[in-house]
């Protein structure tokens, strides 16, 4: 049985750095025990949006970036013993198995053993009408709107008995970011799935993990107040677990970033509610009596991790189509900038009052007024008198052609406008909303299937 | 009593679920957490908040780590997926909580 295991945590985002993983592979390959490298690349978003592509293509519709992040380090992980968990598989995680197999061929590697976590996917499992009739917290889905995604969020069981079965990476969709920790540590320990305070405790090292550089100094420096060293090459985490859930997190040598109680702690409690009950699939995570101690350079121990039984339900997220979102930007720059942008604001706000009287938009001075004291996007805070402005407008609408007639006014500002506006650029992105619902466990049956040897 | 701002003795990170905000206040020196339980309620935050109607502002205290957890409902104009502005996920309101005045 191991004494020790060691995780890196190598991205915390479908765009985090691809080249994290370099120095943690490098790490990695010097330690002794279980070893595991950590890529969690999928939030809420993410799933829909590959989804969407899945539908164009249904070869892909895994992570966009997996061979970024997978080719640099994949000899190096198999050699070494180093073993990939990662939910980079998205949509398609059969897909992002076989893309992974192609890229062992093309390096000449041999056939690595990819264990496909399935099972969240609830399309096809549950209507439209019995998701919404386990909507919590709103009635999103009581409209029967056009259901991009459907998916549950699976706990750390399959992924400890893929790597029981022997996989050499585990390739999993929505699975809670956690579990991308817990499975590897269950299956290294044999720990109890109802050993409430290691499942907490494998449970709070994958929380630590799971948003890579945000407990090694991203996220976190304010300079002269909280000063980072070498922000621009942050290490990403190193976690060393042991065998009675106490957790030490540190990072590579020779990079960048800072680790010590004021950037774990933040991230203790990154995105938590209630600290006595952090819900996830495995357990109910209690954070009230958790300690974090510095016991040297870069190097923090946090113990006191302790569980509740795990919730009778699991959460899925469900992802409708919700039309566009369609922005413009106009500068105003120099002397009377702000003056001259207001005047912009005030001219577009009285052609669309007379020529679309039903458009909901919003208009931020960037630079001036936006984010704090914008609410609602009505600019009634005073203007600073700065000289530099970017006016921002946006609006909602169900297709492209709703929202045009806004970017097409912002673009007549050019020549019709106040003097000297400068730089108009436009976009439309497409939208998509969320919905949370509680799903019993009997319709989230995980299936797992080992994809050995060349596709 | 001294005023002063959050920001001097305190760190804090925002983090999102849908339309719902929660903002981890960290003292850098354990010794001013009685101070700021005091100082640094609820009621407090939500008046700092009050330009984003906070529909229910929860503190869970947490004094092994010297921190508070603020947890504010219905403030991010939606949220991420839905809101017209520029910060949806609401990652820079730390910053807008550490301007605040205190008195300790």
């Amino acid at each position: 049985m191991a004494s020790r295991v060691t995780i890196g945590g190598a991205a915390g985002f479908a765009g985090d750095r691809t080249d994290a993983s370099g120095p943690l592979v490098e790490a990695l390959a010097k330690a002794d025990g279980p070893r595991f490298l950590m890529f969690e690349t999928l939030a809420e978003r993410t799933l829909a949006l590959s989804q969407l592509e899945r539908r164009r293509d249904p070869g892909r519709g895994y992570n966009p970036a997996l061979d970024r992040f997978v080719a640099p380090v994949l000899a190096s992980c198999l050699a070494h013993g180093i073993r990939i968990v990662g939910n980079f598989g998205a949509a398609n995680p059969r897909g992002a198995a076989l893309r992974i197999q192609a890229i062992a061929r093309e390096q000449g590697l041999r056939p690595p053993r990819i264990a496909v976590v399935e099972g969240d996917d609830l399309t096809g499992v549950l209507s439209a009408a019995e998701l919404a009739a386990r909507e919590v917290g709103g009635a999103f889905l009581r409209g029967a709107p056009d259901i991009v995604a459907a998916n549950v969020y699976l706990g750390a069981r399959p992924i400890a008995e893929a790597l029981d079965r022997g996989a050499d990476i585990v390739v999993t969709g929505r699975v809670v970011d956690s579990a991308l920790a817990l499975g590897p540590l269950v299956h290294a320990f044999n720990w109890r799935w109802d050993d409430w305070d290691r499942i907490a405790a494998g449970t709070l090292a994958g929380h630590l993990l799971e948003c890579g550089a945000q407990v090694t100094g991203g996220y976190f420096a304010d300079p002269g107040v909280k000063d980072v060293p070498g922000l621009a090459e942050v290490g990403y985490p190193l976690a060393e677990i042991d065998a009675d859930g106490a957790i030490v997190i540190g990072k590579p040598a020779r990079t960048g970033g800072r680790i010590d109680r004021q950037t774990v702690i933040e991230q203790v409690l990154y995105e938590i509610h209630d600290p006595a009950a952090y819900l996830v699939p495995d357990v109910v995570l209690d954070l009230t009596e958790v300690t974090v101690t510095g016991i040297g350079p870069d190097r923090v121990r946090i113990v006191g991790a302790r569980g509740q039984p795990a919730p009778e339900t699991l959460k899925a997220t469900v992802c409708v189509d919700a039309g566009v979102l369609g922005e413009a930007e106009i500068s105003y720059a120099g002397a009377n900038a702000a003056g001259r942008a207001r005047l912009a604001a005030e001219v577009i706000r009285d052609r669309l009052a007379r020529r679309a009287p039903d458009l909901q938009f919003r208009i931020d001075a960037i630079g001036a007024v936006s984010i704090l004291g914008n609410d609602g996007g009505a600019l009634s805070r005073p203007w600073p008198e700065v000289d530099d402005v970017r006016l921002r407008f946006a609006v909602r609408g169900g297709r492209p052609e709703d929202v045009r007639l806004l970017l097409d006014e912002v673009e007549a500002l050019y020549c019709a406008g106040p003097g000297g506006g400068a730089g108009v650029r436009r976009h439309v992105t497409p939208r998509l909303a969320s919905a949370s619902c509680l799903i019993e466990r009997k319709f989230a049956l995980p299936r797992i299937t080992m994809i050995e040897g060349p596709a | 009593m001294n005023r002063m701002k959050l920001r001097d003795i305190a760190n804090a990170r925002a983090g999102d679920k849908g339309n719902r905000l929660n903002l981890a206040v960290v003292c850098r020196d354990p010794a001013h957490y009685a101070a700021l339980a005091r100082g640094l309620t609820a009621e407090r935050v939500a008046t700092i908040f009050a330009s984003r109607s906070p529909a229910k502002v929860v503190r869970y205290d947490l004094p092994k780590l010297g921190a508070f957890n603020f947890v504010l409902d219905d403030v991010l104009e939606g949220g991420v997926n839905t809101s017209l502005g520029l910060d949806g996920h609401g990652k820079s309101l730390s910053f807008l909580l550490l301007d605040a005045e205190i008195e300790i």
